[in-house]
């Protein structure tokens, strides 16, 4: 727990360098080795077959908004089929086509009335959760964004 | 016994026959025999019995609370259950229980139907054989039924039996075996993309898909918002009617649920088929329907003009883009349900603690799986700003053609549609595992899907056998809000195709007595 609340928002940049290096130590050890040594190999190799969509800078932005790795050559490839798949979509004529919300758009929405029928029951949430205190979920210092690819430092031990 | 309906069962339990305590220990037992089928991840087998004893003693008192009471039932493990572990087959969600019940639950619990377990299936619902789970596929019970295995006999010899065991289909794949093979009689799974209805045909059973907005999907944890609907698995059109009977209104937590008023029915013995309109949508005919399927589609065609019904062909022109239009909006609501599970308040936590974002990228590495992680990849993409528009939008109109394509068709003289449910029967998992989980999502569920788009009722009813003595179904496709005369037709249906019950010899030679045929008449089956 002093770890965490040690690290404060006001990093200087020495330690903020040595935070970076403990997180990709960490990334290392639980086995993105593969996946660190993958990206740096994509932007350096230029593959014919690749197509526009997908470019190294997406595969960053999707990762960090999803905060979901690709991991693997596979898994681009997949993203792309998904792409030209839905692709198809574009023959469709939707000029004047309102899009669709809900099957039910015509009905109006249930409201309820605004009066507190169920709660207090901090203990049995908490219950599933596995870094509590007291009655607080315990999550690591936020506002630390993922490095970036350019960020890396070079890992001869790969 | 077990292989009863749960309307004869239910009236069995009323005339003191069986007692809820027997009825549950015989269908644990069962469960323990066919542990094999890998259909359950959770067996409450405390829960269950104690649910038996208090069905009993209402019962001895002659309170009890209707058609379901002490009744075995099994629900999909991504519903909600009150202090039983509900994991969706997914790492994100081992160990976590849940503190409260999905409303679906609750009512059959208050019902006072009996819980048999959490049954498995694709990981978060996603998939189209129920392989992908990380709990291990689901086998068909009928690959071991003694109808498919004379048939293979007659084929090469040598191969292992067991390695070619058959896929159930998904992603209710654990529901649907659980129903077929006796252990409950009516089980729930979830239907977003036909997830009920693909897997029900294989095992022969009935998959019924309510309209949406019947049913509460509160608890269920959701794939697809606009789309999730609870499916009702069971052996027979009318114990499908039962549950939806208990099942359906309105629900103050589901804001999706409509309002109006809805009342339990029971279905007619017969139907008015000489007034019914039937259509044939031609754009189902599709290249890949096996020509097994495709000749039961076309003398069930048969039976209804037989009977004096209209049967027309009609047209669904969006049709062939409903599968496209799925996947954009499936994965773009994926994208954002799935984003909740970040390890802080549930589910699993990485050891990681650098950092949120570190952790949360961890956590969800190590919790999902590629499939989960695909999608919900897919689903940012098609999300991002400059693609907004082009696909998420663009995939919401398609929606809306799609939906009207079926408006206009109801709005003809059409009742009911008449389609197949999958393009053909259950096939070996070696082969279901050469193709990747989008390519057969694509090919699997091209005649389920649409209907989820535009929020209508279906129900899938097997039909027949195929050479290889394999379970072969059809869907009915209802107007919204039309589920009963949609069931009464699916009901009179099922009586004429009279379809065989799965013969699991080895299993039940210890229950044999269960089996008498001369326990068929004392029940006493009044409608």
């Amino acid at each position: 727990m002093s770890s965490l609340l040690s690290a404060s928002s006001a990093l200087s940049e020495d330690a903020l360098r040595r935070l970076k290096r403990e997180m990709w130590a960490r990334a290392v050890k639980l086995g993105f080795r593969s996946w660190v040594g993958w990206r740096r190999g994509f932007t350096s190799k230029a593959d014919p077959q690749r197509s526009d969509r997908v470019t190294a800078e997406v595969i960053e932005h999707l990762e960090r908004l999803a905060l979901v790795d690709f991991g693997s050559q596979e898994a681009v490839a997949r993203l792309e089929k998904a792409i030209a798949f839905a692709d198809r979509l574009r023959a469709v004529d939707t000029d004047g086509v309102e899009p669709m919300e809900s099957v039910l758009e015509d009905r109006c929405l249930y409201l309820r009335s605004d009066n507190v029928v169920e709660g207090n029951c901090a203990e049995e949430l908490l219950q599933n959760a596995h870094r509590v205190v007291e009655e607080y979920f315990v999550a690591p210092p936020g506002n630390i964004s993922l490095p970036k690819q350019d960020d890396q430092e070079p890992f001869s031990h790969i | 016994m077990l292989g009863r309906t749960l309307r004869e069962v239910s009236t069995a339990l009323k005339q003191g026959h069986i007692t809820p305590t027997e009825l549950c220990q015989k269908c644990l037992s069962l469960i323990k025999k066919t542990k094999f089928l890998n259909a359950y991840i959770t067996v409450s087998e405390e829960v269950a019995l104690k649910q038996a004893e208090e069905s009993e003693k209402r019962y001895k008192k002659g309170h009890s609370l209707g058609d379901l009471d002490g009744i075995p039932v099994a629900v999909k493990d991504n519903f909600s259950t009150s202090s039983i572990e509900t994991t969706c087959a997914s790492n994100m969600l081992k160990g976590y229980v849940p503190p409260y019940n999905a409303t679906v639950v609750q009512k059959l619990l208050d019902k006072g139907a009996v819980l048999m377990g959490k049954t498995n299936l694709d990981e978060f619902a996603m998939g189209s054989g129920s392989t992908n789970g990380v709990f291990g596929p689901v086998k068909n019970p009928w690959s071991y039924s003694k109808q498919h295995r004379e048939k293979r006999k007659q084929k090469a010899h040598g191969e292992n039996e067991d390695s070619n065991w058959l896929i159930t289909g998904g992603s209710s794949g654990g529901s649907v075996a659980a129903a077929a093979a006796f252990t409950c009689f009516a089980a729930l799974g979830s239907d977003t993309g036909g997830l009920t209805r693909n897997p029900a045909p294989h095992c022969g059973v009935v998959g019924f898909k309510p309209s949406y907005g019947l049913v509460s999907h509160h608890g269920l944890i959701p794939l697809v918002n606009s789309m999730d609907v609870p499916g009702i698995l069971t052996r027979c059109v009318d114990d499908a009617a039962i549950v939806l009977g208990m099942l359906a209104g309105h629900d103050p937590k589901d804001s999706t649920t409509i309002q109006d008023p809805v009342k339990p029915f029971t279905l007619p013995t017969s139907a008015d088929v000489n007034k019914l309109c039937t259509g044939i949508p031609k754009e189902y005919l599709a290249p890949e329907l096996s020509s097994e399927v495709r000749s039961f589609w076309s003398k069930a065609a048969n039976l209804f003009e037989s009977e004096g019904a209209k049967v027309i062909e009609v047209s669904l022109p969006h049709a062939s883009y409903s599968v496209v239009c799925y996947h954009a909006l499936c994965t773009s609501e994926v994208a954002s349900n799935m984003a909740r599970f970040d390890g802080l308040e549930y589910g699993h936590r990485c050891d990681i603690n650098v950092s949120t974002e570190a952790m949360y990228a961890a956590t969800r590495w190590e919790g999902f799986n590629d499939v989960v992680r695909g999608r919900i990849l897919s689903g940012n993409f098609f999300l991002l700003k400059e693609n907004y528009e082009n696909y998420f939008i663009k995939a919401q109109k398609v929606r809306q053609l799609i939906a009207n394509d079926f408006v206009n068709v109801f709005n003809s003289e059409v009742d009911v549609l008449l389609t197949p449910t999958t393009l053909s029967e259950a096939v070996p998992y070696l082969e279901f595992i050469k193709e990747d989980n989008r390519t057969r999502s694509a090919q699997d569920d091209i005649f389920t899907q649409a209907v989820n788009m535009a929020g209508l009722p279906a129900v899938s009813v097997p039909v027949a056998l195929s050479n290889q003595g394999l379970p072969i179904g059809l869907q009915f496709i209802g107007r919204a809000f039309c589920d009963q005369l949609l069931l009464t037709i699916a009901k009179w249906f099922e009586k004429q195709v009279q379809f065989p019950v799965i013969q699991l010899q080895e299993l039940m030679d210890d229950c044999s007595s269960d089996f008498e045929i001369e326990k068929l008449s004392s029940v006493s089956l009044k409608q």
